[in-house]
């Protein structure tokens, strides 16, 4: 392709074990708090893959010691029907990723944790008592996917009407594409 | 006849049955607090002081279709939610459907007012996982045309401000030059809003002949506008009363709610991404981050009135500093071949074929690519799965997170004044329902 | 609307015309800017383009007192039952006009999450097509539409279809040129 040397690293089966020491300093910081932690280093970018239950715990220790001051967005994906999913040694991938983008003004630095969270008990503490910023954005998550985070005020719909049944952005769920009859042809719809 | 009569009548009958429906729809935004009054001798049972009323979502005085529920104690606020999902399009939904090629056409209906900025973002994240370098020349077409689109955002924000406030001629104004720059638009990209211009790998077209000197007789003419405008109101003694001190926010507040844009710099914090952390060519030009230090609403109106001059500044440098070359990247696999190519050669013609169809494969990965639109940080949060179509697309709307500001910014003043502040934030809901 | 039942003569069909003149000189808009296209609807009023000179300046706040709505971009399943209650509120005789594509049939997000039409929720007059239309098209279909009112063409249309809006289907004219001749293709040998 255009050029081939490589800011990213996938790791498949049978590669080089990662690196000892990420590159972050925070990063680096955030393993040593949190041992069950892993790092990647995506696109020149550096992300923190942590467990569930250390998520909220995690967002704290980032913004009272690490100075990130703004949680710029979460947000959820669904791997639900992946081609390709890139595999992290030390992170077992689940159904759906809790992500959250974190943004420090007086390190003027970003950082990225992601989260696996299974189908079956889409759960993950909400952090919007520490990041009042990030209140609407869970109510959207949980209105599109489904993911509970216990702990937010007022965890309702936000984009769909209040008595929708089902959450659209999951891949099994509303359809991307819906059928339409031209209008206006003399047969019934 | 009877037939579509009787048909008609039906249908008359279900839709009487559905307007006559109850809905207590959105009502879980704001329930009524039950207070206790005490005066003097104990606590006496409360006494339905506080009116809970409705704003929108059909309102003239919100920027598209906001709801506003508000608790009223008369004429003060005493807390306000916004209600939004009126705009809901299922983008995010749409945006899985469509190849990267056909992308941006998506993203670019979100923010409408600055449709090029969402192109923007999305290409960037789109290149990052590509792995590809843009060349020069589009790059500084990019934070040409996109500056362009600053200018013409912040000239409707003027116009609608003035207008929400009483200043009815401010809209006739604001629209006379946002129309001479919305014709430049489409000179140089065919449409004059959704361009669908800045694509993966570069630009769609290359800048037409004479860009330069029409694009000059447009900034003096802008220019001149701003002038007009600023010696309209800045001083203007109805215009500073209605918005010196409404609507105070610190930067504290502003942080924690998770605002950017000009409300975080109208609280006295200068954080302007294309300065902290550039994009594009954006260290290679020379302008100031204008910054406020009240929070009200004058500071954010003086802030993007000020912006205007600023970009204004930055398109005249990158008329001077256009470097030649291509306009989009050469890689075939990524940009389609010129279309006299395709007459000529078999293999021009399946990379046409193949690019317009499925469109190009994005290796597996993620990324995060945040750009300043003119309401703020804007972010697309990119997956992908080696496949020609997105996992998930998500855009970080700024509008989304300043709406929520408004918690902190209207308690306490009139429903006036509540107005002003909703329209101080200039809120664009496509990019807030998307 | 008890002058359109009135059997026509001499005297009284005068009378038709001149209030039908009336209906068509003075119409005035609801707001319901919705998305990109109210962008473009304010254009159409903007110094440009002026709606102000067809009588078409004042957008009313109020549906109860507006004739014309123009449903100004995507109807998501949220906003459907408030454009309809809005539509009830105005008066007879009103007008819809469907602006943008999204409005006629729900554009290119063809999802869970938009009303594919408005006219599943409103009975529509004119469809104007564009995404967005330009104020050249949109004023294009506000004429036709005053045409029609003017003529008294608009009830009998309406008369006709099921859903009770009149359907007038109109170009788009923006972006073309009307000097430019299209290109036949040539056949090739090759």
């Amino acid at each position: 392709m255009a050029d081939d040397s490589t800011r990213e690293e996938i790791h498949e089966d049978g590669a080089p074990e990662p690196p000892a020491r990420p590159s972050d300093e925070v990063a680096a910081a955030l393993l040593d708090r949190f041992p069950a932690a892993v790092f990647h280093e995506s696109h020149g970018q550096p992300v923190v893959y942590v467990e569930r239950d250390a998520w909220h715990d995690v967002a704290a220790y980032l913004r009272d010691e690490e100075q990130f001051t703004q949680c710029m967005d979460v947000t959820v994906v669904d791997h639900l029907v992946d081609a390709e999913r890139v595999v992290i040694p030390g992170v077992a991938p689940e159904r759906f990723e809790v992500v959250a983008n974190f943004l420090s003004h007086p390190r003027n630095r970003r950082i990225r944790t992601i989260c696996e969270v299974p189908a079956d008990d889409a759960r993950v503490a909400s952090i919007a008592d520490l990041y009042p910023g990030v209140n609407f954005a869970e109510r959207e998550a949980f209105d599109l996917f489904g993911v509970d985070f216990p702990g937010h005020p007022n965890l309702v719909r936000i984009l769909m009407p209040d008595d929708w049944v089902g959450f659209p952005l999951r891949k099994d769920d509303a359809p991307a594409r819906v059928p339409v009859t031209f209008k206006g042809d003399p047969a019934p719809r | 006849m009877s037939q579509m009569d009787a048909e008609r009548d039906g249908m008359l009958e279900i839709e009487e049955a559905r307007l006559e429906h109850q809905t207590d729809e959105g009502a879980q935004e704001m329930r009524a607090i039950h207070r206790d009054v005490v005066i003097g001798g104990g606590v006496w049972p409360e006494d339905d002081e506080t009116m809970i009323i409705n704003m929108g979502p059909q309102h003239p005085s919100t920027h598209g279709v906001l709801r506003v529920m508000m608790e009223l104690d008369g004429e003060t606020v005493l807390r306000a939610a916004p209600v939004i999902g009126y705009l809901h399009t299922g983008m995010e939904k749409t945006g899985e459907e469509l190849t990267y090629v056909q992308g941006a056409t998506n993203v670019t209906r979100m923010d409408y007012l600055a449709p090029l900025s969402n192109e923007l973002v999305y290409s960037l994240a789109v290149e990052r996982l590509l792995d590809v370098d843009v060349p020069p020349r589009a790059t500084w077409i990019r934070m040409f045309m996109v500056e362009l689109n600053r200018i013409s955002s912040h000239l409707l924000f003027q116009a609608t401000n003035g207008m929400d406030l009483g200043a009815v001629s401010m809209m006739l104004y604001g629209w006379r030059e946002r129309e001479l720059v919305l014709r430049y638009l489409e000179k140089v990209t065919g449409l004059r809003m959704n361009h669908n211009y800045i694509r993966p790998g570069g630009v769609a077209a290359d800048l037409p002949d004479g860009w330069d000197d029409d694009v000059l007789e447009l900034l003096t003419i802008v220019e001149r506008g701003v002038n007009e405008y600023a010696e309209l109101l800045n001083e203007n003694p109805i215009w500073v009363e209605r918005t010196v001190g409404v609507g105070k926010i610190t930067t504290e507040e502003a942080i924690a709610l998770g605002a950017t844009g000009p409300i975080l710099r109208s609280t006295g914090f200068p954080w302007d991404l294309r300065k902290a952390q550039p994009y594009l060519a954006y260290d290679d030009v020379d302008f100031d981050v204008v910054f406020g230090e009240n929070g009200d609403v004058y500071d954010r109106y003086i802030i993007r009135l000020f912006e205007i001059l600023e970009s204004v500044k930055i398109v005249r440098q990158c008329v001077e500093k256009m470097p030649p070359g291509d306009y989009r990247v050469q890689d075939r696999k990524v940009t389609p071949p010129p279309r006299a190519r395709i007459d000529e050669s078999m293999e021009a013609l399946i990379h046409h074929f193949k690019l317009f169809t499925e469109g190009f494969r994005v290796p597996a990965g993620e990324t995060y690519v945040a750009i300043e639109s003119p309401r703020g940080e804007i972010g697309c949060y990119l997956v992908s799965d080696g496949s020609g179509k997105p996992v998930r697309l998500h855009i970080r709307g700024p509008s989304f997170y300043n709406l929520q500001s408004m918690e902190a910014m209207v308690p306490g003043s009139f429903v006036a004044d509540a107005v002003a502040i909703i329209s101080g934030i200039d809120p664009i809901m496509g990019e807030v329902d998307r | 609307m008890g002058l359109d039942q009135l059997p026509h003569n001499f005297l009284t069909a005068r009378l038709e015309d001149v209030v039908r003149w009336g209906r068509r000189n003075s119409v005035f808009p609801a707001t319901f800017g919705l998305a990109c296209c109210a962008m473009e609807m304010m254009a159409t009023g903007a110094p440009h383009y002026d709606q102000a000179r067809f009588g078409m300046e004042v957008f009313r706040a109020s549906p109860r007192q507006a004739d014309l709505m123009i449903v100004a971009g995507r109807v998501s399943q949220k906003m459907a039952p408030v454009l309809r209650q809005v539509y009830d509120q105005m008066v007879e005789p009103k007008w819809v006009i469907s602006m943008g594509v999204c409005a006629s049939t729900g554009g290119m997000f063809n999802n869970y999450a938009l009303v594919q039409g408005v006219d599943q929720v409103v009975p529509v007059d004119v469809y104007v097509p564009g995404c967005p239309p330009g104020p050249e098209t949109l004023l294009h279909g506000i004429l036709t539409l005053h045409e029609q009112i003017r003529t008294g063409e608009l009830l009998k249309r309406r008369g006709r279809t099921m859903h009770g809006g009149a359907g007038i289907r109109i170009e788009q004219f923006d972006g073309i040129p009307s000097h430019v001749q299209p290109i036949r293709p040539v056949s090739k040998s090759a």
